[in-house]
């Protein structure tokens, strides 16, 4: 049974629908990442599930039960806000253990409570603290803390990372993970960072007009796009997308990339004659002093170190600017000219560019 | 700001005392004029050296005005206490209305909703003579003239809408996250309001609850036309000390001391509530 299931929700506000008919289920202990632009509906997604708005058509299941119309303290949900939203009148100490005032744990049990997750997220050290005389970083573990320390069956985490600095920020994609794991709780993670979504996330979820346009583990999401849209979401640099004709020949349908013509993987051949945008990662394409028979010629334009890959501007030979990616820094740094490009057919990514989906080659 | 020339440190001196001495003559003249006689007030040229009397408070205390033409009762300590009845009284009640309908107000959109809070303020528009004939006609069939509850009734004309205007303000600058994450933490609406709102709004509800009581002590022609002298407020039993053998100048004096004293300790506990912001660094700003 999921701990927590979403069957066809939606939500409209004035300006428009914002959700439209979304449907996702958390298994115990399953960190799902959602993952989208801002003002896509992230947050109000976890609001109709705190119970903090209603959703206009749809249902909610928390464990099996439906919670649709019940109110938020009857839930038993954690939630992190972005904004922290700490009681700013109660202690850092009062404000994690309102979780558990509210389900009238005796006092010392409370207090072992509060100071265990203090301890973990390390704020052991100003609990005493009213939140305004707290740092950036120790409100988030406070407002953290606060959703976790009741052990709920699911916990909603808004963007916890937004507000914090760059380095702990990182310190924290980390430590979260394990956090989350050792919570034992089912975790829906909003994030707008596509590496924090790949970190954290079992799975991701990506929100984008109105709906999941995408619900699959991250190696999947970044190998198997569905949509162009999502191939252009995550990877840096982003992906590059070439809008090519497939042509049918003897045996094989083949693309025209650069002045060269490729050959596709089997399973393609429905496609000859179509308008279809190809998607090549950075990371696929080699660059090379010497022609190779599936090479093209490209012009290095612009070269960019950066510590573990340097980043190569291509110009091919009718005017497309492509990028590539080359692991390391190589000894003798690629000097800007005349090059040639290659790629293995198998890693392309193939889209229809009418509807920005990702074609599957078929089954032969 | 530390680097201010000797010059300016003057200059600035000079004009702060300026301001206070143009505001606060008026009130140490009245001060001064409650130890005085009738006859010491009177003087020409007036003089601010005069060999001081508790004549005036004693008279007021003990209800005994003496004039040329012999003694007259009067129920100054009566009215005093009158005034701290009403005042005190209108504020608790239009607290217990206001402060939930300016809850209402700021968390709820519902049908008619400004429209209802429009017509309260309203009420603070209107010159309370446009409403005091019918209202005393009313009062008179219902039997609320010259009762505590019909008196308290209408002080709620002043009070209730300023209780609700700026409390609402109050209300609607707490992030509703702030009252979402009490709930979520599984606390029921009714303890969110009690433990949350209410004390986040604490500075806005000292602050209306104060001006309300000012503007209820201060009130004059409500008391004067509904009450009798049993029931009135200091405000109305001044008028006893324009006297038919003339105007008692040093019990007058005598009688604003005392009835400016109870607002002035109210307003001078009340500030520290009024100052304190409460709200800083509750949510990331």
């Amino acid at each position: 049974m999921s701990k927590l299931e979403l069957q066809a929700v939606s939500k409209a506000f004035k300006a428009g629908k914002v959700l439209d008919r979304i449907s996702l289920a958390l298994e115990e202990g399953e960190i799902v990442a959602v993952f989208g632009h801002s003002g896509s509906g992230k947050t109000l997604l976890l609001r109709l599930i705190a119970g903090v708005e209603q959703p206009d058509e749809g249902r909610i299941l928390l464990g099996g039960r439906d919670v649709t119309d019940d109110a938020p303290e009857t839930r038993g949900v954690g939630m992190a806000f972005q904004n922290f939203a700490l009681f700013p009148h109660m202690s850092a100490f009062d404000n994690v253990a309102s979780a558990l005032t509210a389900r009238n744990a005796p006092g010392d049990v409370i207090r072992a409570k509060v100071e265990k997750v203090a301890a973990l997220l390390k704020i052991g050290h100003v609990l005493g603290h009213a939140p305004r005389e707290l740092s950036n970083g120790q409100k988030q573990r406070t407002a953290l803390a606060r959703a976790l320390v009741a052990e709920p069956q699911i916990l909603l985490l808004d963007d916890p990372l937004r507000n914090v600095d760059a380095k702990l920020r990182y310190e924290m994609r980390l430590e979260l993970p394990s956090l989350l794991k050792a919570s034992g709780s089912a975790v829906l993670y909003v994030t707008q960072d596509y590496k924090e979504a790949m970190a954290l996330g079992d799975r991701i979820a990506v929100l984008s007009d109105r709906e999941f346009t995408q619900i699959a583990k991250p190696a999947e999401i970044y190998g198997k796009p569905a949509t162009i849209s999502v191939a252009s979401l995550f990877g840096d640099p982003t992906i590059n997308l070439i809008p090519v004709a497939p042509l049918a020949s003897p045996g094989e349908t083949k693309i025209g990339v650069g002045g060269a013509s490729v050959s596709l993987p089997p399973g393609f051949a429905r496609l000859a004659g179509k308008s279809c945008v190809l998607g090549l990662r950075a990371e696929h394409i080699a660059v090379e002093d010497k022609a190779s028979p599936d090479s093209f010629p490209v012009e290095v334009v612009a070269v960019t170190p950066l510590n573990e890959k340097t980043l190569l501007l291509l110009r091919t030979g009718d005017g497309r600017e492509i990028l590539a990616s080359e692991a390391g820094t190589s000894e003798a740094p690629r000097r800007h000219g005349p090059a040639f490009a290659r790629f293995d057919p198998r890693t392309v990514l193939l889209f229809d560019s009418d509807s920005g989906r990702r074609i599957a080659p078929q089954a032969a | 700001m530390e680097h201010t020339s000797v010059a300016e440190r003057i200059v600035r001196g000079v004009l702060i005392a300026l301001v206070v001495i143009f505001f606060l003559f008026p009130i140490l003249w009245i001060f001064l004029m409650s130890f005085q006689t009738n006859e010491e007030i009177l003087r020409i040229p007036p003089s601010p050296f005069f060999t001081p009397t508790l004549a005036n408070y004693s008279a007021l205390i003990t209800g005994k005005l003496t004039t040329v033409s012999g003694t007259l009762d009067i129920a100054f300590m009566r009215n005093l206490w009158n005034s701290v009845l009403l005042s005190t009284a209108s504020v608790a009640v239009a607290l217990i209305l206001g402060v939930p309908a300016a809850y209402a107000f700021a968390r709820y959109k519902f049908r008619l909703g400004e429209d209802i809070a429009f017509t309260l303020l309203s009420f603070r528009f209107a010159p309370p003579l446009l409403v005091l004939l019918p209202l005393t006609l009313y009062f008179q069939r219902l039997g609320l003239t010259d009762t505590y509850v019909g008196l308290i009734w209408v002080y709620q004309l002043i009070a209730l809408p300023l209780i609700l205007w700026i409390v609402r303000g109050y209300f609607e600058d707490i992030s509703p996250d702030i009252e979402y994450a009490y709930r979520v933490a599984g606390h029921s609406w009714w303890r969110t309001f009690i433990r949350i709102a209410i004390p986040l709004a604490g500075p806005g509800i000292a602050a209306a609850g104060l001006l309300a009581f000012i503007f209820c002590w201060n009130n004059f022609v409500f008391a004067l036309i509904l009450a009798s002298a049993a029931k009135q407020p200091v405000t109305v039993g001044a008028l006893a000390f324009v006297t038919a053998s003339g105007i008692q100048y040093g019990q007058i004096a005598a009688a604003i001391v005392l009835s400016v004293a109870p607002t002035l300790a109210l307003a001078l506990y009340a500030q520290r509530y009024l100052v304190e912001g409460l709200s800083l660094g509750a949510v990331k700003g």
